[in-house]
């Protein structure tokens, strides 16, 4: 018997598990998953949690129930890999490998940042990137009395890059709608040059902030939090003063990878951008949050990155030589408030696009334009999730990679330096 | 893009005046785009696009963070070398493509 490893069953290590269970013969290969913690989150849902859109059932579900009966489920916690002899040190187990995935993810780090865990951090200063923070945050938002929201990006990258945007949106609608938008200052810091990271997407939404009446503060690279006088402060020393912080801290890689000598210096994993597969390892895939390839780190690309993967692993247990297929695309809804919503698709090399999705000239939905439809796909996205993308289900009419068909270059990036 | 003449030399360049070629760079050139760029190049510059160059040769991804940590300069001189883009003014200088962050 073969030894297929995945580490990690969230999105990613579920969907891999899903894909690949019917795909190898029972009699030559066991698949083992292994992952410390029983509840799979739907991630998502945290940008929902602190509005009280969604509450804490609609985000959480046992993991267990999404991976295949004939998948070993090992909850345990992942020590070390060590891929010069093919193992992984479990918490009192050793499992051999001949193929592993690693899905590990990634994760905030807030003590990556001088006085962010101070004594203002979940007092005055929240993230909404874990489960627990997002809760925090939804109760302080119940009865805040308004002031300065700041909505802050630490570094790039970060999971989901558009949900921090979508959070100063749904602020201004949740403000909107509890009658008091007007004791409430919204701002932007990020350290892009831009509010979409995307060229086009700025050029196109800019007008977004204006009507919601979003300040944008860009090229601010944060060096400390002052919690005396309630500042972030960046390198060159500019200070904005702030009421509540709502920060997305540096994500890094997870412990795992650092403490197996595996990841950059943010515990990514170097690998392939278009096969998936390790730099440094052949038998050592990867995939998700936890690679370093430049594509967003999100469900959607995951997803697509799952399609590739299955066959390149497949490809690469018959000797076969690995697909160059993936090509960075990322299908995100982006919320905007009103209950209206964006749909943006694109990869790693093509800008996002107006156009219709996921039929040509049809849609129903409109890329890069606001609608209700889209808020609607949105939300429809969360049963999708549990009961298509986890199995490891094919979404109709979307494919792998980003199609060109229906779909108009009509923005020029706007020219900066 | 378009063709430019910096420093006496034909060179292509992005619509944001990046160079398109990054073996047509030499320090004249460097030279001279940091002085539209109000930089004056000192020695502690070269090594960072130095750096940078060969980080991009080996085709790693840079950020302000992995600059931050090459030994050469940490963040906040990073910031004082090339103040208000310490990577975009950096890249432009060096002649490396503009840095990229994904959406």
């Amino acid at each position: 018997m073969k030894n297929l490893v995945i580490l990690g069953a969230g999105t990613s290590g579920t969907m891999m598990a899903n894909h690949l269970r019917p795909k190898l013969y029972l009699n030559k290969w066991n698949i083992t998953i292994v992952d410390q913690f029983k509840t799979h989150y739907y991630q998502p849902g945290f940008l929902f949690l602190p509005f009280d859109i969604y509450n804490e059932n609609q985000v959480k579900k046992v993991g267990k129930k999404f991976i295949p009966k004939d998948v070993n489920y090992v909850q345990k916690k992942i020590e070390k890999i060590i891929p010069e002899e093919n193992k992984v040190e479990l918490e009192g187990e050793t499992l051999k490998y001949d193929v592993l995935i690693i899905a590990t993810g990634c994760k905030i780090a807030p003590e990556e940042t001088d006085g962010l865990l101070g004594p203002l951090w979940k007092k005055d200063i929240f993230d909404f990137y874990t489960y627990e923070g997002s809760l925090a945050l939804r109760d302080k938002l119940r009865d805040w009395q308004g002031g300065k929201l700041l909505v802050h990006i630490t570094e790039m990258p970060i999971k989901c890059p558009v949900a921090p945007l979508e959070f100063a949106f749904l602020a201004d609608s949740y403000f909107r709608d509890k009658g008091m938008r007007d004791k409430v200052e919204i701002s932007y810091v990020t350290p892009l040059s831009g509010a979409f990271t995307k060229p086009t997407c700025t050029t196109a939404l800019n007008y977004l902030l204006k009507e919601k009446d979003i300040n944008i503060e860009i090229d601010f690279a944060i060096e400390h939090v002052d919690n005396d006088t309630k500042e972030i402060v960046d390198y060159e020393g500019r200070r904005i003063p702030f009421d509540l912080l709502v920060t997305i801290p540096t994500n890094k890689g997870d412990e795992v990878i650092e403490k197996s000598g595996m990841g950059d210096d943010l515990n990514f994993v170097p690998t392939d951008h278009n096969t998936l597969q390790s730099n440094a390892h052949k038998n050592i895939f990867v995939i998700g949050d936890a690679t370093n390839v430049p594509a967003s780190k999100a469900g959607s690309v995951a997803h697509f990155e799952a399609e590739t993967l299955t066959d390149n692993i497949l490809l690469y247990i018959d000797g076969f030589p690995l697909k160059k297929e993936f090509d960075g695309h990322a299908n995100c809804f982006i919320e905007t408030g009103n209950n209206k919503a964006l749909l943006i698709d694109f990869n790693y090399v093509t800008e996002p696009v107006h156009g219709k999705f996921p039929f040509a000239k049809i849609g129903p939905m409109s890329l890069l334009k606001e609608s209700v439809l889209n808020h609607w796909g949105k939300l429809a996205f969360r049963w999708i999730y549990w009961n298509m993308l986890l199995k490891g289900i094919a979404i109709p009419f979307v494919s792998r990679n980003m199609s060109f068909k229906g779909k108009v270059f009509d923005i020029k990036p706007e020219k900066n330096n | 893009m378009a063709v430019k003449t910096i420093a006496g030399v034909e060179v292509k360049v992005t619509d944001d005046g990046y160079l398109e070629d990054m073996t047509q760079w030499n320090k004249e050139i460097a030279n001279e785009i940091a002085k539209e760029l109000n930089i004056e190049l000192t020695d502690k510059h070269f090594e960072v696009l130095n750096y940078l160059r060969e980080k991009t040769i080996a085709k790693e991804a840079l950020t302000i963070r992995s600059v931050g940590k090459s030994g050469i300069v940490d963040i906040k001189q990073l910031y004082e070398l090339f103040p208000k883009g310490p990577l975009k003014f950096s890249s432009k200088i060096a002649g490396i493509p503009k840095p990229t962050s994904c959406i």
